[in-house]
């Protein structure tokens, strides 16, 4: 007997296993840098500066992972984007 | 030349001055991205096709300005891409569609100053995006021509496309920095 708070031991939650699936979004020369930099923030409700590192990922590295989740989530995120003109393409996260 | 204004207090949005060429320039534009993006009629007589817009025609045009409008979405996979875009397609083109056609009924009547406001801003947005991405499609521009194109001579055919594209670049940005802001 202890009055020590008794060790549960909690399931291992692995978030990863719920979230397989990412969006990317691909650079392009046309889309402006303040435009995907909106639709960041506009679709996704990121901040600001989160949108901005996202957006120069994008411009600088060619691509930037801006979502996970379920299938659904990305095919519904991949729709989206391309509804605002982005380049996007959603895959199984390796 | 078109200016772009804050809306007054602390509305979202823009107010945009447009001469009359201008607007005349947009509402063809919007006519022409309307034509070019709508989908074939369905082909299926089944009220169920109709009714949840499968697409069951839909594949990857062969022209590189729908492929970049209306990519497919799995990177590593065409035969999902092909799946899902029979599932979407129609629903995606027939979005960008009513884009220009709520862009030109905006600008019925060559209105002088268009107020762009809450539901009127995605439509401006992806319209003037879509627009955009067609023309650049056209020009063959790249990171690296765009200088070649904006000195083209006059007597190319190229040079309008160019100046046309550039203007609505100047216009979609100064939307953007409003927004912003």
């Amino acid at each position: 007997m202890s009055v020590a708070p008794a060790e549960v031991e909690r399931p291992q939650v692995v978030e990863e296993t719920d979230r397989p699936w990412i969006t990317l979004v691909w650079n392009d020369p046309v889309n402006l840098m303040s435009y995907v930099t909106y639709v960041f923030m506009e679709y996704f409700h990121y901040d600001r500066a989160k949108a901005e590192l996202l957006m120069l990922d994008v411009h600088e590295k060619g691509r930037a992972v801006v979502s996970n989740g379920t299938r659904d989530d990305m095919e519904r995120d991949v729709t989206a984007m391309h509804g605002y003109g982005l380049w996007a393409t959603m895959q199984e996260d390796s | 030349m078109a200016e772009v204004h804050d809306l007054p207090g602390d509305a979202v949005g823009v107010e945009i001055s447009l001469e009359e060429v201008e607007v005349a320039l947009l509402l063809s534009l919007a006519a022409q991205m309307a034509d070019f993006i709508a989908p074939q009629p369905l082909e299926s007589d089944d009220p169920l096709v109709a009714l949840v817009g499968i697409d069951p025609s839909a594949q990857m045009s062969d022209d590189p300005a729908l492929q970049r409008l209306l990519p497919d979405a799995y990177a590593d996979d065409p035969d999902a891409s092909a799946q899902f875009r029979r599932f979407t397609e129609r629903d995606l083109r027939e979005a960008k569609v009513r884009n220009a056609l709520a862009v030109a009924e905006q600008l019925s009547g060559s209105p002088s100053v268009v107020m762009v406001t809450g539901a009127a801003i995605a439509p401006w947005l992806g319209f003037l995006n879509d627009t955009r991405l067609t023309l650049a499609t056209r020009l063959e521009l790249s990171e690296d021509n765009h200088d070649e194109l904006a000195d083209l001579p006059e007597s190319d055919p190229r040079a309008g496309l160019f100046q046309v594209y550039d203007w609505l670049t100047f216009l979609q940005e100064s939307i953007v920095q409003r927004l912003l802001s």
